[in-house]
């Protein structure tokens, strides 16, 4: 194939990963950063003690993540079909996506909170301040240049994650990659995709090093 | 003002603290004295329910806290101000952000917030400092957004923990200064735990000296000067212990006008040689503890005479 050839394919490729990952990024987020604030908040020594129920979550958390994204795409395709009615297709991907990505955001906001120091949180406390006033007035602005790092390396690996998509019809560059360059021996579509992929990495994490470092006041 | 009695903490096997009374008087600072793991900052967290004693009760302005429901010991809380041994600012907020913060918890609006906050950070001596960051700061002017912070919501008690011990020894003047002088023109009880001798010497009016988690010894630092063989008065003026057999310990506090020693030289027929001693400035007045030994036909009758004239003395190998 020509290079003439090639650009019309990377385009539509590339917007289907941007909407995968964004979607799936936006639902992560929502998702994820509660969960995130109720494994620290219900510690043993946390802001609402449920030693219980945090392990419950723990324990979910850490199945989801031990599932390789392939597999738990396809060992989820029952509830794709219940949320979505379709389990293929762009839109169908973001929910293994979400699914996928959850837990892993989860434990790096539950990193990043912990990173908050307890004598901040005991202070805001001795003046009285509420458990939800603490969470949204000390702990996540404390660890807000956390998170962001913490989305930042979420956002590529729901890249990776995504490029799997394409083996339940989502598209995307990594869909193009294996169709074109593996299957069909287009060597310079695989290089063309894999030197993009790279870029868009590069360009999202150096701006995520960037924004974390300019709201960081340590 | 505060008034504790009875508390114990326990974590597991440790007991922190040990069956604790606290009485400290509206308008008065009163200083908790011991060594790190003596309790006492268990002790000043109890006080604003940080940690729950295990046993006892506590009461500020009144209001007994132990018996508060979560939401009231949070309206409690606002009226009791706290100040951290590491200033405990939040790095994502600006000075005026950290000042405000209690005014926001209390949902004081914006207006009346912005005004407050800079009548705070001139009462701290920080006007126009307000947009910078906590990390641009000194630990002197960290300690002052603390300060001006734990006043924001017009408290009437200040609990301080060990609020000068991360600070070089010209900037804790400065802070306990401030303190002194906000006690005074604002009438605020400030109640401070410490591991220095010189925080209770230059600012406190009381003192409890704790250890092991029990208090030791408590009261007015001016009561405790006067009574012999106070702990307070051998670690404020340290001379050689034991003292030597016969050696006789002079404690005069107040007017030191009178010149008692040599009156009674004159008086009787004694020699006095002079052993060690200091003077200090404590609670408002001079304390002198003066150690000497007597000897001469009459140094019974001497030591009657000073002790009719107001000095407590002390002879060494004699139960106080």
């Amino acid at each position: 194939m020509t290079w003439e050839e090639i650009v019309p394919l990377l385009w539509p490729a590339t917007w289907e990963t941007a909407q995968m990952v964004g979607w799936a990024t936006l639902f992560t987020v929502l998702f994820g950063l509660p969960l995130g604030v109720a494994l620290v908040a219900f510690d043993r020594d946390g802001l609402r003690p449920l030693p219980a129920l945090k392990s419950a979550l723990g324990i979910v958390v850490n199945v989801g993540r031990s599932l390789p994204f392939i597999v738990l795409m396809i060992a989820i395709i029952p509830f794709t079909r219940f949320v979505i009615g379709t389990t293929i297709g762009t839109a169908a991907v973001v929910v293994p996506l979400t699914v996928g990505a959850v837990p892993f955001f989860a434990r790096l906001v539950e990193t990043a909170l912990r990173e908050v120091g307890t004598d901040v949180v005991q202070a805001a406390q001795a003046m009285g301040a509420s458990r939800t006033a603490v969470v949204r007035k000390v702990l996540l602005p404390e660890a807000l240049p956390g998170l962001v790092s913490g989305l930042t390396v979420t956002i590529v690996a729901l890249i990776g994650y995504s490029a799997m998509a394409g083996t339940v019809g989502g598209g995307g560059l990594g869909d193009l990659a294996v169709r074109y360059g593996y299957q069909r021996f287009e060597t310079l579509v695989m290089i063309v995709t894999v030197v993009l992929l790279i870029v868009i990495v590069q360009i999202l994490q150096s701006l995520g090093d960037w924004v974390a470092r300019r709201i960081s006041h340590k | 003002m505060i008034q504790a009695s009875g508390l114990r903490k326990q974590y597991g096997q440790t007991v922190a603290l040990d069956g604790v009374d606290l009485h400290v008087r509206e308008g008065e600072i009163y200083g908790v004295l011991g060594q790190s793991g003596a309790g006492k900052s268990t002790l000043l967290r109890c006080v604003n329910l940080l940690e729950r004693p295990t046993a006892g009760t506590v009461t500020v302005a009144g209001q007994d806290l132990t018996a508060l429901p979560g939401r009231e010991l949070n309206r409690a809380r606002q009226r009791i101000g706290m100040i951290h041994q590491h200033f405990a600012l939040l790095s994502s907020r600006t000075v005026a952000g950290n000042v405000a913060f209690p005014l926001e918890v209390m949902g004081v609006p914006r207006a009346e917030r912005q005004r407050r906050v800079a009548e705070l950070l001139e009462l701290v001596g920080l006007q126009g400092r307000g947009g910078d960051r906590p990390h641009q700061l000194s630990g002197g002017q960290k300690q002052r957004v603390g300060i001006a912070r734990a006043l924001a919501g017009n408290p009437s008690v200040l609990l301080s923990d060990e609020a000068t011990s991360a600070l070089d020894p010209a900037t804790t003047q400065s802070i306990l200064a401030l303190l002194k002088r906000l006690n005074a023109e604002l009438g605020l009880t400030i109640l401070l735990i410490t591991h220095e001798m010189n925080v209770v010497k230059s600012v406190c009016d009381s003192v409890a000296i704790m250890s092991g988690g029990r208090v030791e010894e408590s009261g007015a630092i001016a009561d405790l000067i006067r009574t012999p063989g106070s702990r307070l008065t051998r670690e404020i003026f340290p001379l050689p212990e034991p003292a030597p057999a016969g050696a006789v310990t002079l404690t005069f506090t107040g007017d030191p006008g009178r010149p008692l020693v040599s009156e009674m030289v004159r008086k009787f027929d004694v020699d006095v040689n002079i052993l060690g001693g200091s003077i200090e400035d404590l609670a408002g007045g001079s304390v002198g503890r003066l150690r000497v030994s007597l000897t001469g036909a009459e140094s019974s009758s001497a030591l009657s005479f000073l002790r009719a004239s107001g000095l407590i003395v002390e002879v060494a190998g004699e139960a106080a």
